[in-house]
């Protein structure tokens, strides 16, 4: 049997591989092999350790995406399928640390509500392995393996507070719509790769683009995969998942699925859109337009009827996929502008998101809940928690100096520059939803600030070290965001052009 | 000295107060002695700075920036850190720095409910160092962060320390005016895209304030330009506020403590006149003659709604706050004239009501401490009870009304002046109808204040407040804290000459490059040297 399959594939010769562009990939894979080994080994003996294990993990796998970067040259390996340039670089460490961010948040979290935590960290793993193997994917195949590598962990990760009812729903509702959303960019990936004999993403570009109309196979195929990844970015309407697996699912884990997840999902939608179907502008442009115009609107207005704070940041991230889906709107007119604008927000966001995260967590220590109103009079127990909230709220409203109005005017910016109708009218979409958003940031500030504790009740709350450092990190990259643009400015000029053609 | 003034002295002066601001950050809270006294001393400190640059600021070169610093600052959009300080940014700041120090004097023993002076401080702090860096910025998106930097401190001042209706008001000036700014900032992003230069018709791609004055508006046609110069207007219109974007005004103002009102007031209303006079109009000049008559409409309406809103109230404050806008109301005609004459009359116009109105809501505020009430009606007899302080109220509302002699007269006479002849291409029919207009408003100006001043300061205390011990007279702390403003309310009075001479330069420098000038209307300060034989 063996003999006639070696028979049948004489001639294999192994792709050269370039082991240093796939190091960051082979690290973490190492040390996700390592944190599951522990636990079968030591089993609950590998409880104290495997925290740091994982958090080693991801500080080593920074190592050679540094490396890689001071390097700087663009590498491809498979034929193009396995791409690192600075995009794909810069990407891997928003991953990397965002994920270092979570583990941060969730030692403590994890630990005293006595779940499994060997497992949580090893699939916590697996799962930021796929993302950064999402920002090198330019192939179907490899972006289908690396948005399932990501997605499952993430499916368990949601259940992970077994025994209360709200979480196994998070993880059910995420399961079943993420199969779904995954099974229909299947069949628009079947389409594509049927219109066009390759996998590689290049090889999609040039079939599909070119003068004349497209053929209703390709415009099926598109529509199909972007509606796949718009319900991984939670955009509207494939965004009704979002709020109840946010709810439900282990503080953390909403931490980790609003920033990374959906940063995964914006990567990997970037991939296809500038990579994959360039050339049909056409197509895509008015799908993105009016998923990103509904995300805005929709995602705003809801928010602003929400009375529990982790309800109200989930609807506050479906706005904000909004505005980070507007420059790819007008992709062909301002590609580079766009590209940056969008990976310059997900850069802040992933900040000022997880920073309001931390908070959540820490006032939870005391309160147990996440309710809006146990918020108020928060100045009065915890001044620094409350300062931290504001500049994190603030920052994702986008009031300077803090580091959302970049994000944000970056936004502006792309559409602005596009000087087509559909931009500029954008650009008013993105200003009106800004106003709108402000309302319920603002609303929490008020509580935070000038309202008496409930019942009086302003005994002090004990944070964990993990937590508090892993607020100083957030809070202090959101100010120097804001203040510094040129920080994100300058990482963030990147291009995913090169590829096209190439 | 001349080197350090030269490179940083415009840096220090904005920066002070925030590093005031990160000393008191690293010291507890319960020491508010020490609190307040860096506080005072950080405002001092610029006032100090102010004071140097006011002596040193070469006067024969007033049309031209001075102290200019060029550093890079974010390079990916071409947005540079410039500062620079010409004659019509120089009395703003001027003003700024005063108020400040005297509204921190003010704070040494008025910490409004609920405490926690430290707080309170440090915003104010970051509120200075937002404004001070609006008057001096170069450069548009710097100009946007530092506009923006205010918000977020005023808007606590308000929600925090305010009245009983402190939430919805902080909430309400914070949306309004965000939402003024968002549009505002799609403005900027479309003049930074479609700018070129006026001779060889390259894209400029840049946000320098002075690049794009030069270029003034060239290439960009004349439809994005009206867009354009709207987006703006909704900003700085907001920020001024204009009718009908004004009823954020009168909430925030009852709601705010005294030193928020102040603040707001003397200070942060001048933003947006400010950004008409140096961004919008010099920028986009053809579109600014094609708003003018809008504007001036908006500006009348403002000044006649104003002054009949007046005559409706029953609290103090919101008294105050809608005579407010009749004053901006002025202050946009002025612009709107789009003339040297009318230009300089608006900055008159701003630094006159800074000082008068920010000085009404001081007197307010200790009415209020004394009271503990603001109804008009409930007042009364305050020359027999508290007779410095009637007589204070006396002499600025006799200021705010426009009276001859007194800083506020310079505001509004030569605003209405130049509305008889606005700059050339303006419909002259138009605008003399304003002008008749607008002088109805400066008799329902003296209307309502002499009413306010009539029902509050004479006749005999009312039943409820006879034997009240609380009602005292002017304390120390008042005296040093509102004399300065007194004693510049009566100066520019007799001397207008100190303020235009300063500011005709930089409006002839910034008007030249787009308008033409009407004939006889040059030379402001030579014509009122010659007036008062100064």
């Amino acid at each position: 049997m063996l003999a006639l399959l070696a028979q049948q594939v004489p001639d294999f010769v192994r792709p050269d591989i370039d082991w240093h562009a796939a190091a960051p990939e082979l690290t973490l894979l190492a040390f996700g092999a390592l944190v599951t080994l522990m636990d079968i080994v030591w089993l609950e003996k590998g409880r104290k350790v495997t925290a740091i294990v994982a958090s080693i993990g991801l500080l080593a796998t920074m190592v050679p995406i540094v490396t890689l970067a001071v390097d700087g040259a663009d590498r491809a390996m498979f034929d193009g399928a396995f791409v690192v340039d600075d995009y794909a670089l810069i990407m891997k460490a928003v991953f990397v640390l965002a994920g270092y961010v979570v583990i941060l948040l969730s030692t403590n979290y994890i630990a005293e509500g006595d779940y499994w935590e060997n497992e949580y960290y090893g699939l916590l793993l697996s799962s930021i392995l796929g993302m950064i193997l999402m920002a090198s994917a330019r192939d179907l195949i490899t972006i289908f393996v690396a948005l399932e590598l990501l997605s499952i962990p993430a499916y368990m990760l949601a259940t992970w507070r077994k025994r209360d009812l709200k979480s196994n729903e998070a993880g059910m509702k995420y399961y079943l719509m993420g199969v779904f959303a995954s099974s229909i960019m299947l069949y628009g990936m079947s389409l594509l790769y049927g219109g066009s004999g390759s996998t590689l993403l290049t090889d999609i570009n040039e079939s599909v683009s070119g003068p004349g109309d497209p053929s209703a196979v390709v415009v099926l195929g598109i529509i199909f995969v972007i509606v796949g990844f718009a319900f991984k970015v939670s955009a509207v309407p494939f965004h009704t998942w979002a709020p109840d697996t946010y709810e439900g699912a282990p503080t953390p884990v909403t931490a980790f699925l609003s920033v990374a997840s959906k940063a995964a999902g914006f990567v990997a939608l970037m991939n296809m859109l500038f990579v994959g179907f360039f050339g049909r502008d056409d197509v895509y442009e008015p799908v993105i337009w009016i998923l990103a115009a509904l995300s805005m609107t929709v995602g705003n207005l809801i928010a602003l009827r929400q009375t529990n704070m982790v309800r109200m940041l989930a609807y506050s991230g479906v706005a904000q996929a909004g505005y980070m889906l507007a420059p790819l709107a007008v992709a062909s007119d301002v590609p580079d502008s766009a590209l940056a604008a969008t990976v310059g927000y997900l850069v802040i966001y992933a900040a000022m998101n997880l920073g309001a995260f931390a908070v959540v967590i820490a006032v939870a220590r005391k309160t147990r809940t996440a309710e809006i109103d146990d918020y108020r009079g928060l100045f009065q127990w915890a001044p620094g928690l409350t300062v931290a909230m504001t500049v994190f709220l603030f920052a994702l409203a986008g009031i300077p100096p803090l580091g959302g109005w970049w994000a944000k005017f970056r936004i502006m910016g792309a559409v602005i520059e596009a000087n087509t109708t559909a931009g500029v009218v954008m650009g008013i979409f993105v200003a009106v939803n800004s106003v709108i958003a402000l309302y319920y940031y603002a609303r929490v500030g008020v509580k935070m600030w000038a309202e008496p504790a409930p019942e009086g009740d302003t005994a002090p709350v004990r944070i964990p070290v993990s937590i508090a450092s892993a607020l100083v990190l957030t809070a202090g990259a959101t100010i120097a965001f804001g203040v510094l643009p040129g920080l994100v400015g300058e990482v963030t000029k990147v291009s995913l052009l090169a590829g096209v053609g190439g | 000295m001349t080197d350090f003034l030269n490179d940083w002295g415009l840096t220090a002066i904005t920066f002070v107060p925030l590093a005031g601001a990160l000393v008191m950050m690293l010291i507890p809270r319960d020491k508010e002695g020490t609190h307040k006294q860096i506080s005072l001393g950080a405002s001092l400190l610029a006032l100090a700075l102010g004071v140097v640059l006011l002596f040193d600021f070469d006067y024969g070169s007033a049309g031209t920036l001075q102290y200019v610093t060029d550093e890079k600052w974010i390079e990916v959009i071409n947005s540079r850190y410039i500062l620079g300080l010409d004659g019509m940014s120089l009395p703003l700041i001027a003003l700024t720095v005063l108020v400040m120090p005297l509204v921190f004097i003010y704070s040494l023993n008025h910490i409004p409910e609920p405490g926690n002076g430290k707080a309170f401080l440090i915003l104010m702090l970051i509120l200075e160092t937002g404004m001070i860096g609006t008057f001096v910025a170069q450069d548009l998106i710097l100009f946007f962060v530092f506009f923006e930097v205010v918000l977020l401190p005023m808007f606590f001042m308000i929600a925090v320390w305010g009245g009983p209706n402190r939430r919805y008001a902080s909430l309400k000036f914070f949306l309004f005016t965000l939402f003024g700014s968002a549009v505002m900032l799609l403005g900027f992003l479309a003049l930074f895209f479609l700018s070129k230069d006026a001779t060889t018709g390259e894209l400029l791609r840049t946000f320098d304030m002075r690049v794009l004055t030069d270029a003034a508006g060239a290439g960009i046609v004349r439809s994005s330009q009206l867009l354009i110069f709207g987006a703006m207007f909704l900003g700085f219109g907001i920020k001024v506020p204009l009718f009908p974007f004004h009823t954020w005004l009168p909430d925030a103002h009852t709601e705010a403590p005294t030193q928020g009102s102040v603040i707001l007031a003397a200070i942060l209303l001048k933003l947006g006149t400010y950004g008409f006079i140096r961004i919008a109009i010099p920028m986009l000049p053809e579109a600014a003659e094609a708003w003018a008559p809008w504007i001036g409409l908006v500006a009348v309406i403002g000044i006649i709604y104003g002054a009949l809103g007046c005559l409706a109230q029953t609290d103090m404050k919101r008294l105050i706050a809608f005579s407010s806008v009749a004053h901006m109301g002025f202050v946009m005609l002025g612009i709107a004239t789009l003339t040297d004459f009318g230009i300089n009359a608006a900055i008159f116009g701003m630094v006159a009501h800074g000082l008068i109105t920010g000085m009404l809501f001081f007197v307010a505020g200790s009415v209020k401490e004394r009271y503990h009430t603001l109804e008009i009606g409930r007042l009364g007899g305050m020359l027999v009870q508290a007779p410095h302080l009637g007589w204070i109220l006396g002499f600025i509302t006799m200021a705010s009304l426009g009276l001859p002699g007194l800083a506020g007269f310079w505001g509004e006479f030569p605003a209405i002046l130049a509305t008889y002849q606005p700059a050339n291409g303006l419909p002259e029919e138009t605008f003399r109808t304003f002008m008749v207009i607008a002088a109805v408003g400066t008799v329902l100006a003296a209307g309502y204040l002499l009413w306010l001043l009539q029902r509050t300061a004479m006749g005999e205390p009312s039943e409820e407040f006879a034997d009240d011990p609380n009602i005292t007279d002017v304390t120390r702390i008042e005296w040093i804290a509102w004399t300065p403003l007194l004693a510049l309310i009566l100066v520019f009075g007799v001397a207008p000459g100190l303020i235009f001479e300063i500011t005709d330069p930089a409006v002839i420098e910034s008007l030249n490059n787009c308008l033409q000038l009407p004939a006889g209307c040059e030379g402001v300060a030579e014509a009122t040297q010659a007036a008062f034989g100064g």
